[in-house]
């Protein structure tokens, strides 16, 4: 076999299953959105001035961001104790992060709704015991949404901080240590700024990931706090304007592609040596 | 902390976010047994009744046999393109590996609601020409579910690659052997458990989709998670919560047994080595 022969053959399927099955279909969606309705630009106009897109994507904005934050925060303390903690805290986180992580979207949002709302567990719990009258509005607004998130997003901030917290020089601490600084400072001005890599690889991960979420918003959000991916599928499937849903979509593409470019330069690619 | 175990502030905090993730799935088992036909938590009476819904109802049956056949298909056709395309970028080192790896990881790391839209796109565009690889065909689901699992396969299979010595590779070049001999009798055996682990892993993907799955289907291919979809929009139906346990039931039991075999395997080589 020739060498050109073996680059075809080994490399060929599954580029050319791509290329047909996402990237010329991405095309036509670009195609969609400069010629549905008509010809121009005219959907981008509308997505960029209409108050209501710019409502819900100033919305999807807070949201990631609050989801980014609460996120990268509860997973750097459970990360820590993951890689530095005993053996049985270990085991016990372990099983933690990897019993929700391989647990269905759906199961899980469905707990939430289980526990937050009206005749949920906390509710019921609360108004048993004498505390509320009327029950708490918890879920169908935006506090669901970011409860919701926040769970599922949790392991994916993990993997990029335990990979930081594993690799880094343990002789940078104990030489702080032996120059006297205390515990809470070593964590500080040492552990801290050494692991900044993976906490800002970690926060991208996470708000890449939030920015496209559908499932949970649709849930959670009970069609009060709609985010932009629920806004594409309501264009498309319950107030056609296929122009625009196409429009919002390279929009969020283009956003995407701009923080992978920024991850890319914190973090290497996966690519093999 | 030099060396040593993170504080007790440390400890206490992770705690707080380990029950926070443990939570939502402990709230689902009491509300599985709610003798009402809506959300709400069992007071005195407990019922059976959504779990005897699951076995009544033949739709849970039918959906969970379409999600088995799906996930056999795409994660068959995922992990064999990723073995091609993973074994090509290891033994030939292209150019511009970098491009496409991109080109081939692009569906895993655009935003899920794109890639449901661009999906939709093709098997919209592919109904005009044909009826069987189509919107709302089992063929047409498989094939979209194949795409969005496909990077995740050339993820696992790359890195289980990446663990390879070269040298054996080399070693079995010198001797002469072609380029089929190297791959079947000296690559493969050295990455078997990485394509394993593709091919359940990229099963596991399948069986959860749901995001491009509410945009590929409408009335004829109803997926298990499409069906749990559906009685999670409006009106909550309980036989969700029940669906939900025997699935974190499943779920923790191959986990809990994982880990303890890894535990056992531990603990024999620590005493071998003792």
């Amino acid at each position: 076999m020739s060498n050109a022969t073996r680059t075809f053959v080994l490399l060929g399927p599954l580029l050319a299953f791509i290329g047909l099955t996402y990237l010329v279909p991405f095309l036509g969606v670009m195609r969609w959105s400069v010629t549905l309705p008509e010809p121009g630009l005219g959907q981008y106009q509308a997505a960029l001035s209409d108050p209501l897109i710019l409502s819900v994507l100033v919305r999807t904005l807070r949201i990631c961001t609050l989801v980014t934050l609460f996120s990268v925060l509860a997973a750097y303390a459970v990360t820590l104790i993951w890689v530095r903690g005993s053996p049985a805290q270990r085991l016990a986180i372990e099983l933690c992060i990897l019993i929700p992580f391989w647990i269905s979207v759906l199961t899980r949002a469905f707990g939430w709704l289980a526990l937050l709302s009206n005749r949920g567990i906390l509710n019921e719990w609360l108004q048993s015991l004498g505390i509320l009258s009327e029950p708490l509005t918890l879920v169908r607004n935006e506090f669901g949404v970011i409860v919701g998130m926040t769970h599922y997003l949790i392991p994916f901030a993990v993997f990029p901080l335990a990979s930081a917290m594993r690799n880094l020089d343990e002789r940078a601490l104990m030489a702080a240590r032996g120059m006297g600084a205390s515990r809470a400072r070593v964590f500080r001005n040492v552990f801290v700024p050494m692991t900044a890599a993976g906490i800002l690889g970690a926060a991208l991960v996470v708000f890449v990931f939030a920015l496209g979420f559908f499932v949970t918003p649709a849930i959670l959000g009970g069609g009060r706090s709609v985010m932009v991916a629920e806004l594409i599928y309501l264009y498309i499937f319950q107030i056609p304007n296929w122009g625009l849903a196409a429009a919002v979509s390279v929009i969020l593409m283009v956003a995407v592609g701009v923080l992978l470019a920024l991850l890319m330069r914190v973090m290497r690619p996966p690519v093999p040596r | 902390m030099s060396g040593g175990r993170p504080g007790r502030l440390a400890a206490l905090i992770a705690a707080l976010v380990a029950v926070f993730l443990l939570m939502p799935l402990i709230a689902v088992i009491p509300v599985s047994f709610t003798p009402n036909r809506y959300l709400s938590v069992p007071s005195g009476a407990w019922s059976l009744r959504h779990y005897r819904d699951l076995i009544t109802n033949p739709g849970w049956g039918q959906a969970v046999w379409l999600s088995i056949r799906i996930g056999l298909l795409s994660s068959v056709v995922a992990t064999t393109l990723a073995l091609f395309f993973s074994l090509g970028i290891w033994m030939l080192r292209p150019r511009f590996a970098t491009v496409l790896m991109g080109i081939a990881l692009l569906p895993m790391v655009a935003p899920p609601v794109v890639s449901a839209l661009t999906l939709y796109f093709l098997l919209v565009s592919l109904s005009q020409f044909n009826s069987v690889v189509a919107y709302d065909t089992l063929p047409g689901v498989a094939l979209a579910h194949a795409v969005m699992i496909a990077p995740f396969a050339v993820v696992l299979i790359t890195v289980a690659l990446a663990q390879v010595d070269r040298r054996i590779d080399l070693a079995a070049r010198a001797m002469g052997a072609g380029v089929l001999t190297r791959v079947t009798r000296v690559i493969l055996p050295n990455i078997r458990f990485g394509v394993l682990t593709a091919f359940f892993l990229t099963f596991v993907l399948s069986w959860e989709e749901i995001g491009v799955t509410i945009f590929v289907t409408s009335v004829n291919v109803i997926t298990l998670p499409r069906m749990m979809w559906m009685g999670l929009r409006d009106n909550i139906d309980p036989a969700i919560a029940a669906i939900s346990v025997v699935l974190i039931v499943i779920v923790v039991t191959v986990i809990l047994a994982k880990t303890a075999v890894q535990i056992l395997q531990r603990r024999r080589s620590a005493r071998k080595t003792a």
